[in-house]
């Protein structure tokens, strides 16, 4: 029992049950507003859109245009099924049904379509989920057509959105740190050479499809018992690539960039909801910014790790202290008025940096 | 004892021959050198052999035992998992993943946990990846590589990345080992070292070695045997020694050199 005790473990789980229970008291006590309340729930489910496309995209590298459509599969399937049966045992039977179904449909997109590289996988996949979305809008005497269902009850709240999302967060980063995972990965860093060393790619990118499938069907099913609404055209090409932005923007392949960026952009377009165009404008800036200076996206492939926080408090820490020596030498250059050999050097040690 | 035979080998890239009627035999435990002229089809010859490509026509058949299994024209993922590992002309890392991790993906072969299990890291499987570490650092050992797994790999200098990935292709535990110009680049230093691992890991793991090289030194010191190949061609095969006075093989090298004057 003392060997297979996991102390880093335990204290995980008991750092994210203090989490819930900080959150749910904050909940019960009204601190935190429906408002917020509303926010955190685009968050978490933002949150396993967003990792769930990193694995396609981030660490399989496969470019996907289509996640929107799997997480309609969930969302629908979740829907019928709370119509029919309006208790919660129906809605996790409808979350687990719309993920399998989601995965399913990950399944079949992936067989015939990961042939395709690059661009032409990506238009792929954006047909296909134009296609998953016409469906539902011509199924009308089920789907109710582009109307759209309404849900009468919400089942989905702080606890079922922040089990889902933590659930996501750890089986995915439990995959790709395996040697499953690995191989998934060895295919984004070099096709033949994963063939070659006996990694069976097209399998492995099905599997990457059907996870990430999954979980943006899991995604999906939350979103409508949230929503208490939906309709095909929320599932549309820009919601897929709303997803997309948030997995380049928090860094291709790590899942702790995904869910930084997917809280920021959301709480972004939260607070600028009333300023429609400003929201646009700061989230293109954004966009550009990041490209600009960190192509790889806020934290590239790395993931936010203690020693990470370490380091960047080592060189925040020197960066302070070498404060007044720089002032002492910015200013005296300016009064010797030789200040620009200096700079010169200077703006060299950044661009090397 | 055979191990690969490659019968009536050819590959036709439209209208030029890369390789062509080609058919050689290596026993179990041999190692044996693949030589002749740029373009004369040795990196094709590695590319059909391991299922880069699927032959216009002919065999190759690899033996287990007594048993041949014919495997041309298989994904290169099946051919690597019977046993057949290979490196690249042009090194092929995962240049951005650690050496180590390299060495891992390598070793997915032989990994034992199931594709659930993974999701949630139960101790058989914790085990197990400890395993995959252990191994994959014994075999960075036999490079010098252990102190250095946590680097990325395209931050080792050349020679080294030349050695990941020879241990890469170990990682796979191959019976068969296919060797595209391990040595192009070094100095002679190198190169000395390279012949040595090349000694060793051949003992250690009971391999089978088919090497292509241009260093002639060399391809004449270490290998037992030689097929030199010319325009597609097999122009001889034999010991060094006959090699290096086959008339055909001279005429192909000095031919070449006028070329080159
Ligand atoms: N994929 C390919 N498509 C077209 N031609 C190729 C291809 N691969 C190799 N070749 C041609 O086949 C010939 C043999 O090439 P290669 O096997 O690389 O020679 P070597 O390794 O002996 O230098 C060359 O003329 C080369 O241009
Ligand atoms: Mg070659």
């Amino acid at each position: 029992m003392s060997k297979g005790f996991n102390k880093k473990a335990f204290i995980k789980t008991l750092a994210l049950l203090l989490a819930f229970s900080v959150v749910q008291l904050l909940i019960r006590f009204n601190i935190i507003s429906y408002y917020y309340q509303d926010i955190l729930a685009r968050v978490c489910i933002n949150i396993i859109l967003a990792v769930s496309l990193n694995l396609i995209t981030g660490f399989t590298g496969q470019f996907s245009l289509g996640h929107a459509g799997f997480m309609s599969i969930g969302a629908y399937t979740c829907a019928l099924i709370i119509e029919r049966v309006p208790t919660v045992y129906g809605f996790i039977a409808g979350v687990i049904l719309g993920a399998l179904l989601a995965a399913f449909a990950g399944f079949l997109v992936g067989l015939p379509t990961l042939r395709l590289k690059g661009d032409y996988l990506a238009i792929a996949t954006l047909g296909l989920s134009e296609i998953i979305r016409i469906l539902f809008i011509n199924l009308d005497s089920i789907t109710n057509g582009a109307a759209g269902l309404y849900l009468q009850r919400r089942f989905v709240n702080w606890f079922w959105l922040y089990l889902f999302t933590v659930s996501t967060v750890v089986l995915i980063s439990n995959f790709v740190r395996s040697s499953h995972g690995r191989a998934c990965i060895s295919i984004r860093e070099d096709e033949i050479a994963a063939e070659a060393v006996g990694i069976n790619t097209t399998k492995y990118k099905v599997i990457a499809f059907m996870i990430g499938s999954f979980f943006a069907g899991v995604a999906g099913a939350v979103y409508a018992s949230y929503n208490y609404f939906i309709e095909p055209n929320l599932f549309n090409f820009s919601k897929s690539i709303d997803i997309l932005v948030v997995v380049v923007l928090g860094g291709l392949g790590s899942i702790s960039g995904s869910i930084m960026a997917a809280t920021v952009l959301e709480l972004i377009s939260s607070f600028l909801q009333s300023v429609a165009a400003i929201r646009m404008v700061l989230y293109a800036v954004l966009l550009i910014l990041i490209m600009l200076f960190r192509p790889g996206g806020l934290m590239g492939s790395r993931e936010l790790s203690v020693a990470m926080l370490t380091e960047l408090r080592k060189k925040a820490i020197a960066w302070l202290k070498a404060m007044p020596a720089r002032a002492v030498h910015a200013v005296r250059s300016i009064a010797k008025g030789s200040g620009k050999p200096g700079d010169k050097s200077a703006g060299k040690g950044r661009v090397d940096g | 004892m055979k191990l690969l035979e490659v019968k009536k080998l050819t590959k036709s890239f439209g209208g030029l021959m890369a390789v062509s009627n080609v058919s050689m035999v290596i026993d179990k435990g041999e190692l044996v050198g693949l030589i002749g002229p740029n373009g004369a089809g040795k990196t094709t010859v590695f590319n059909l052999i391991t299922g880069m490509y699927s032959p216009s026509s002919g065999t190759i058949t690899l033996f287990d035992g007594e048993q041949g299994k014919p495997i041309q024209g298989q994904k290169p993922n099946k051919i690597c998992n019977a046993g057949v590992a290979r490196t690249f002309q042009n090194i092929r890392l995962f240049r951005d993943l650690t050496v180590l991790d390299n060495v891992r993906i390598a070793m997915h072969r032989s990994v034992k946990y199931r594709l659930l299990s993974c999701f949630v890291h139960s101790p058989g499987y914790r085990s197990e990846e400890q395993r995959i570490i252990d191994e994959s650092i014994e075999l960075l050992k036999i490079f010098n590589l252990d102190g250095k797994k946590d680097e990325l790999a395209r931050n080792l200098p050349y020679g080294e990345q030349r050695h990941l990935e020879i241990a890469r292709a170990l990682a796979s535990r191959p019976k068969l080992l296919l060797l595209d110009e391990p040595a192009a680049g070094m100095n002679p230093a190198e190169t000395a070292q390279l012949s040595e691992i090349i000694r060793k890991v051949r003992k250690l793991f009971n391999l089978t070695i088919l090497l292509i090289e241009h260093d002639m030194s060399l391809v004449m010191k270490i290998c037992e045997r030689i097929y030199v190949l010319d325009f597609g061609s097999v122009i001889a095969n034999g010991s060094p020694d006959e090699i290096k006075s086959n008339e055909r093989v001279i005429t192909a090298y000095l031919g070449e050199d006028a070329i080159d004057a």
